[in-house]
């Protein structure tokens, strides 16, 4: 569904991705691990079209789109739910919802509503509250769902427990299982190594803008070098 | 009872002068609230519309009224057209380049009507000009009246684009989220352009509201910019609804204060409130809201 070969980009002068080769299935959930600045969010913004490559290919379903916009990015499918989440706080949660079929699934966009909000019953709630005045779960329960009004085909999720409680986490790395089992294609971007690895079916890990080591997530689970730098065993 | 006939009228008069003045104070805002640039171009831009609309009259004999199915969409173009291919372009994303294109814009544009229409005041005779209506026992003019409710009207169907419609959810995302707007597909510098153009198609439509009682000439646009910038301070930067009040109330003070001060004395209480408001409540009366 998503292959990428030797893909560099940067900031400015300075190279940060430097060669990054990875493939996704359909159907897969996909694990993009490792460490602070190993350069997975800079990832993200180059398979959105927020950052242009310097170098290397990006085909998406067949087609390549190393370098396209955003717009032409979302409406192809590939869809991100980024770091931070970027809600509009200053839009209520319907509104925010709203938007999220701006380019793509604006004819399913009332069934589409229902579907996000029996996901998150949570945010049924607070359809007409400001975004902005939502506790961090809700807000990237928001983003999620915000996510998937556009009906991706593929959904980039950078970092979606960070900053959540240990119970929202579990049930954040629950919800992402179920809506792989849905049949939804999931790039999961994460340093919660462990149950990142539970959940995906292969994983890649990061480090210093390249892929150290990747797999299936039940070999990794049990690969030395992994088990030294990232689950403290 | 003297007193208030004579107190009457003058407010009634500030109220729908004011609806004008909120009308361009709409368009002000919103290219503040979205792009958050000052548009110093905003005066200039509006006596380009009000020559546009004398320009028909004298030329294709069409009246102010008439021209209102025309002016609004020409000056949203002009508005899409400046803000896409020229503001955007040349400010590189830097704040403060913006406001030096918008300033060097505005002086752009006054020579160049200078030049081609040079100074000489202009006005649109109409049959209607001069007749008045009665409300409440005070007689006010039928173009100002007429401008009053056409001010409102616009307010109402903006306020219906701004909450009802993709676009204008697009507008009030992009204003303060524009990363999160790149990544639901939308087109941030086309989204930018839009809300340009319908600040600058308010003053289309101000132009014809406010011809059959007002005259043209290439300096005209400095007076109500100042009023506008007064009211958009006032109402908050970026508020609706602010700007709405804040030229319903700027109008009344210029009212009254002609009345108690005379004519040439009314402004000062504006520029007064202006200078109080940027001293102690700078986020405006009704605070900071888009
Ligand atoms: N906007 C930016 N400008 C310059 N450098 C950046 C920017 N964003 C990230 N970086 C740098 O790129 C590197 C990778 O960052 P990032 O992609 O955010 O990593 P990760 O998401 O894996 O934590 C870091 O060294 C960071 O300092
Ligand atoms: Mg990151």
């Amino acid at each position: 569904m998503l292959e990428v070969t030797g893909l560099r980009a940067g900031y400015g002068e300075v190279e940060i991705l430097r060669g990054v080769d990875m493939a996704i299935e359909p159907l897969e959930i996909v694990a993009l691990l490792g460490s602070n600045g190993a350069g997975k969010t800079t990832f993200n913004a180059v398979l959105s079209g927020l950052n242009r490559p310097t170098a290397g290919g990006v085909v998406f379903e067949g087609r390549d789109i190393a370098g396209l916009d955003p717009v032409a990015i979302v409406e192809a499918g590939l869809v991100q739910v980024p770091e931070g989440r970027h809600v509009f706080p200053n839009l209520s949660v319907r509104e925010n919802l709203e938007l999220g079929g701006y380019r793509r699934g604006r004819a399913n966009r009332k069934s589409n509503l229902e579907r996000v909000v029996a996901i998150f019953p949570r945010l049924r709630e607070r359809m007409d509250q400001k975004a902005g005045t939502l506790s961090g779960g809700e807000q990237q329960m928001l983003a999620i769902g915000r996510g998937m009004m556009s009906e991706p085909k593929l959904l980039v999720l950078d970092e979606p427990s960070l900053g959540l409680s240990p119970m929202l986490v579990e049930e954040m790395f629950a919800l992402i299982g179920r809506l792989n089992g849905e049949g939804l294609t999931i790039l999961l971007v994460e340093q919660n190594v462990r149950q990142s690895l539970e959940i995906a079916a292969r994983a890649f890990v990061m480090e210093n803008g390249a892929v150290s080591l990747s797999g299936p997530a039940g070999e990794l689970m049990r690969d030395p070098q992994l088990q030294r730098s990232y689950l403290g065993i | 009872m003297s007193e208030f006939s004579i107190l009457l009228p003058s407010v009634l008069n500030g109220i729908t002068t004011g609806a004008l003045y909120a009308l361009v104070a709409l368009g002000l805002t919103l290219i503040y609230g979205v792009l958050h640039i000052i548009n110093f171009a905003h005066g200039s831009l509006l006596m380009l519309a009000l020559y546009g609309v004398y320009f028909l009259a004298a030329g294709f004999d069409i009246g102010p009224y008439q021209a209102l199915v025309f002016m609004p969409a020409a000056m949203f173009a002009v508005g899409y057209v400046l803000q896409r291919f020229v503001i955007g372009k040349a400010s590189h994303d830097r704040d403060e380049n913006i406001l030096l294109v918008t300033l060097g814009l505005s002086i752009v544009i006054e020579n160049l009507a200078l030049y081609f229409f040079r100074s000489d005041t202009r006005v649109v005779d109409t049959p209607w000009s001069f007749e008045t209506v009665e409300l409440l026992g005070a007689f006010l003019p039928l173009p100002k009246v007429i401008a009053f409710f056409g001010a409102l009207a616009t307010a109402a169907a903006l306020w219906v684009l701004m909450t009802r419609t993709d676009l204008g959810k697009a507008i009030r995302a992009v204003a303060k989220e524009r990363k999160g707007a790149r990544l639901v597909g939308i087109d941030v510098d086309h989204v930018f352009a839009m809300s340009f153009g319908i600040g600058i198609a308010c003053l289309g439509i101000a132009a014809c509201l406010l011809m059959p009682s007002y005259y043209v000439t290439p300096q005209v646009g400095h007076g109500f910019v100042l009023i506008a910038f007064t009211i958009v301070v006032l109402g908050g930067m970026g508020s609706f609804v602010g700007a709405l009040i804040g030229g319903l109330f700027i109008g009344v003070v210029e009212s009254l204060g002609g009345l108690f001060l005379g004519e040439s004395l009314g402004q000062i209480g504006i520029f007064a409130i202006f200078i109080l408001i940027l001293l102690f409540r700078p986020t405006g009366l009704l605070g900071h809201k888009v």
